[in-house]
């Protein structure tokens, strides 16, 4: 069963070859066997999973089928969960048990989801590589002594494993799209404020965006479908009609034309990974797509900006982090001061505390102009630049990440190198565009992924874009070797 | 900018006024405003600062703010932006405050204030804008009563929307100040968007001062709080400024500071120095759209305005043909008016409801410190007094007597005057009895009267007045007495 993607499994269902509960099961099953070597799992919600599986069985008896009826699904730590521990991969949440659910959580849930558990993360999403993490590392299930990306690096990974057909993922900066990358699966990065943030535990506002990890476009399509929607409940969530994501899947790509930015194939870019990206796109030029060039020029200049707003903002936003309602509270406080101070160096791992000093710094009388203003400026050309060549190409294209997964504790001393791994998915988050990265082959052995980045609110073009590359290819479909 | 001088300084006062908007719900969150409850009964999970909660702007509070911006002729934004006031604080559950800053949603307006002495002065008001109140630390509750134990967090009202309005430094003294704090009040409280209760902190008042000599740059100003009523305001300025000259004539140096007023000894102290203040690390909230107002809203709004304290001022000069001054004093506070304008209906006459609010009401409220709305003397009350009045019932003497008892919760006049028996005497048979006796029992003063002159004889007839009066117990009607007296006592 564990081979098969979300929406064979829901055929399965639906042809009541098995049923929700045998499914997940099946699932918990493989997680309690095989999440020792990955660490994808940060808690597992058996009991209330198989409460929600026989409620989908019910509802399957019943006639009730809806678009996840029954279908197991692993969420990220970054979503509240009510009555279920919500740790965001820090200490400073180890005991937090949420008091209520996230919406993308909530409507997953409407729609007959079952949830598996929680999926370990880089804490507080701040990572590329997992390895920031309160509860450890997770392990590429490609090759164990690698990282499986960040900061979804449990959602992509317990995928590739097998331990879950479906997961949701956060993507900041490339959270979603680079995990998915160096773990051969599928992850969408939807319009900024198409899902819903309320009850996502906040690290940049202005560019946090959920978004569904899957074993296809198509899998994608499905989450995403039941994820997206206006929520009364964030400002920031756009009121716009939801697309039909599945319906959109098996357009032609006749006359599609694909914008090829040079900047996402600078000279130092391995060939590799450079060929592997350019491939992808011979594949739908066979299939009746056009090859444009075009320019983004302000986007060397987006891993700069990235890391004055996105720490700006996060600095902000985990002032919250106190000690004084919930979370982690350090032992026998002297004074408030004291509370403050320890509870927070204590409860913070040295990664989040690097990009809150950075975001206080950047903020700071003095050096606002220079930093964060600046860099909102450069938000701006950014956006402009994207806009300009979505006047002449329907999609752009390039490779995810500029590397495939490497060895765990490579860069655990660089932090701006360990940045640099966001080169390409970084713009997108400035400028709130939707993107997906789709598996598209292996590079020495280990998945390597192609980006493709729509225009506003054109998830079902993308989705399109992904599913016909994939029906012409088996990327998609390749398990790990210990994991078949 | 002072209007005068105070021992050869000139004073220069400016005022930041928080004004609780009477919303029911939060600014960002939908919990309720309401007072009084449990701590933390009117706390929400985004008033808690939850993980993954997100604010959502309370429309209503919106709208008040543009009010007030439209109250006083203002540049209304038509964008506002949100932005977060860093800072760590207990009783503050994000670690930020939500505020506006470089885009408040009130630009520049004016306020006209009346002075005593009947002069008009202009305060600009350099901008108001919205924002979000933060808890209450409850320290007293769980003290041991030794400096120790815990402090209490009661976040009900976290989330309180209020908008601060910010004046320029365009007072020269302590009774400017209270004149355009009062003025605020007025304008508020006509609103609507605030019940402008300054003992409970719904309005309040910092004011920041600074003395130097004519003609120098402005000096260091320090910042006074927790000043809730106009009496301490004014006694806490006046006692800043006293201190700053003093500081400065004997050679010292202001130090920019806040400092604490306590109206109980009429003392302040040092709260903090400008060296412990935060850098409060301003940017836009990413998780609010910058607010839009559009022209159409605007001009519904302005459509809607009540009637506000300068037009009901000019109206009651109009309607009522009292002076300038008084229709100020009594359009000066939305209670007052409501007050006024409900015994001058009651009572037939506006002049005398004037006169009796501004005089005996006002003076009986200044000496027990209450408010006009708290008045034991009803508005009603005070019409049907004054009915009694101008029908002859009672005299004006008489009238204040029944007040009194009024006051003390006797009842209305008609039922005190009733049980009382202080209807005045208008039987003129009785009354011609009581001024034959009196004539008949002072031979001397009758023949001095009939001696005198008219101009003597206008003052010498107080007496045989007087007498019939006592006799009366003050229920005869003087200028009834006096023609009886002048027929009677005609040589």
């Amino acid at each position: 069963m564990h081979d098969k993607t979300l929406t064979e499994l829901k055929a399965g269902l639906q042809a009541k070859d098995f049923s929700a509960r045998e499914l997940t099961e099946h699932f918990l099953d493989r997680v309690q066997a095989r999440d020792g070597e990955l660490n994808s799992f940060v808690t597992v919600t058996g009991e209330q999973a198989l409460a929600q599986a026989d409620a989908a069985d019910q509802a399957i008896a019943a006639g009730d089928h809806r678009l996840l009826t029954g279908l197991p699904i692993a969420h990220k730590d970054i979503f509240c969960t009510e009555g279920v521990r919500t740790s965001c991969g820090s200490r400073m949440l180890d005991n937090f048990v949420a008091p209520y659910t996230a919406t993308a959580v909530e409507r997953m849930a409407a729609q007959g989801a079952v949830m598996l558990g929680k999926t370990n993360m880089d804490e507080f999403a701040m990572g590329s590589s997992n390895e920031t993490s309160f509860y450890g590392p997770v392990r590429n299930p490609w090759d164990t002594e690698r990282v499986p990306g960040g900061s979804s690096g449990g959602a992509a990974a317990c995928l590739a494993a097998r331990l879950a057909p479906g997961a949701t993922g956060t993507d900041t900066g490339g959270s979603i799209r680079q995990p998915a990358a160096l773990n051969g699966v599928t992850g969408l990065k939807p319009t900024y404020g198409r899902v819903s943030r309320w009850g996502m535990i906040a690290f940049a506002s202005s560019l946090d965006q959920a978004g569904p990890l899957g074993l296809s476009a198509a899998d994608c399509a499905l989450m995403l479908q039941a994820m997206a929607g206006h929520d009364d409940k964030d400002s920031t969530c756009l009121d716009e009609p939801v697309g039909d994501y599945l319906g959109a899947l098996d357009q032609g790509l006749d006359g599609l034309r694909i914008g090829v930015p040079e900047e996402f194939f600078p000279d130092d870019l391995d060939g590799a990974i450079a060929d592997n990206a350019r491939e992808a796109m011979r594949e739908l030029e066979k299939q009746g797509a056009k090859l444009v060039k075009v320019s983004l020029p302000s986007i060397k200049l987006s891993v700069p900006a990235y890391y004055v707003i996105a720490p700006a903002e996060a600095s902000s936003n985990l002032s919250r982090f106190d000690g004084v309602r919930f979370g982690y509270r350090c032992e026998d406080p002297k004074d408030l001061e004291d509370l403050y101070k320890r509870s927070r160096s204590e409860g913070f791992g040295a990664e989040v505390k690097r990009r809150i000093l950075v975001g206080t710094y950047a903020l700071s009388a003095g050096y606002y102009d220079a930093y964060y203003k600046r860099a909102q400026r450069v938000r701006r050309l950014i956006r402009d630049d994207f806009a300009r060549a979505f006047k002449e190409v329907d999609v752009l294209m390039g490779p995810t990440s500029p590397e495939t997964a490497f060895k765990l504790g490579a860069k655990a001393d660089d932090p701006v190198k360990m940045y640099m791994a966001d080169v390409f998915t970084i713009a997108v988050n400035l400028a709130g565009l939707p993107a997906l990265s789709m598996p598209s082959g292996f590079v020495d052995g280990l998945p390597a992924g192609t980006q493709v980045i729509g225009n506003y609110f054109q998830e079902g073009r993308i989705l399109n874009v992904a599913h016909r590359y994939q029906m012409a290819t088996d990327w998609h479909q390749r398990i790990p070797g210990a994991f078949q | 900018m002072s209007s005068s001088l105070h021992n050869g300084w000139e004073v220069v006062i400016g005022l930041e006024v928080h004004v609780q908007l009477a919303t029911r719900s939060k600014i960002f969150s939908g919990a309720s405003t309401a007072t009084g409850d449990e701590p933390n009964s009117h706390a929400s999970l985004i008033d808690l600062g939850m993980p993954g909660t997100l604010p959502v702007v309370n429309k209503e509070a919106i709208r008040n703010a543009v009010r007030f911006g439209l109250a006083i002729n203002a540049d209304i934004g038509r964008r506002s932006v949100f932005e977060r006031k860093n800072y760590f604080y207990p009783d503050l559950p994000k670690g930020y405050q939500t505020t506006q800053l470089a885009e408040p949603i009130v630009g520049a307006g004016e306020v006209v204030i009346r002075l005593e002495d009947g002069t008009e002065k202009t305060v600009r008001i350099h901008h108001a804008h919205l924002e979000e109140d933060a808890g209450k630390s409850l320290h007293e509750a769980f003290s041991d009563g030794m400096g120790h134990g815990q402090t209490g967090i009661d976040l009900n009202r976290a989330g309180t929307p209020l908008i601060e309005i910010v004046s320029e430094p365009d007072m020269g003294n302590a009774e400017e100040a209270v004149a355009y704090a009062r003025k605020l009040h007025a304008i508020v409280t006509s609103l609507g968007i605030c019940d402008g209760d300054m003992s409970q902190g719904n309005m309040r008042f910092d004011v920041n001062i600074s003395v130097r000599r004519p003609g120098e740059p402005l000096g260091t100003r320090t910042e006074t709080k927790n000043l809730n009523s106009f009496r301490f305001m004014e006694k806490a300025i006046k006692l800043e400024v006293e201190r700053q000259i003093d500081v400065l004539e004997d050679g010292g140096k202001i130090v920019q500071e806040t400092r604490l007023y306590n109206g109980d000894t009429n003392t302040a102290r040092s709260m903090r120095t400008k060296e412990d203040a935060n850098d409060y690390r301003y940017f836009p909230c990413p998780d609010l759209l910058p607010v839009l107002v559009s022209e159409e809203e605007i001009g519904t709004l302005r459509a809607e305005l009540p009637e506000l304290p300068d037009a009901r001022e000019a109206r009651y000069v109009e309607q009522y043909q009292l002076s300038g001054y008084d229709a100020g004093l009594l359009s000066g506070s939305i209670a007052t008016a409501r007050y006024f304008e409900a015994a001058a209906e009651h009572g037939g006459d506006a002049k005398l409801a004037a006169n009796w609010v501004m005089g005996e009401l006002a003076a009986k409220l200044n000496s027990e410190d209450k408010d006009i709305a708290d008045s034991p003397v009803s508005a009603e009350q005070l019409g049907q007094l004054i009915l009694r009045l101008k029908d002859g019932t009672i005299s004006s003497k008489i009238a204040k007597q029944v007040f009194e008892a009024c006051w003390n919760g006797e009842g209305d006049p008609d039922a005190i005057i009733e049980a009382k028996g202080l209807k005045q005497m208008s039987d003129t048979g009785e009354l011609e009895k009581i001024v034959d006796q009196v004539i008949a029992d002072s031979p001397a003063q009758v023949e001095d009267y009939r001696n005198a002159d008219d101009a003597k004889r206008k003052k010498k007839i107080g007496y045989f007045v007087g007498q019939v009066m006592k006799a009366t117990q003050g229920k005869a009607n003087p200028q009834q007495v006096n023609q009886l007296l002048q027929q009677k006592l005609a040589p």
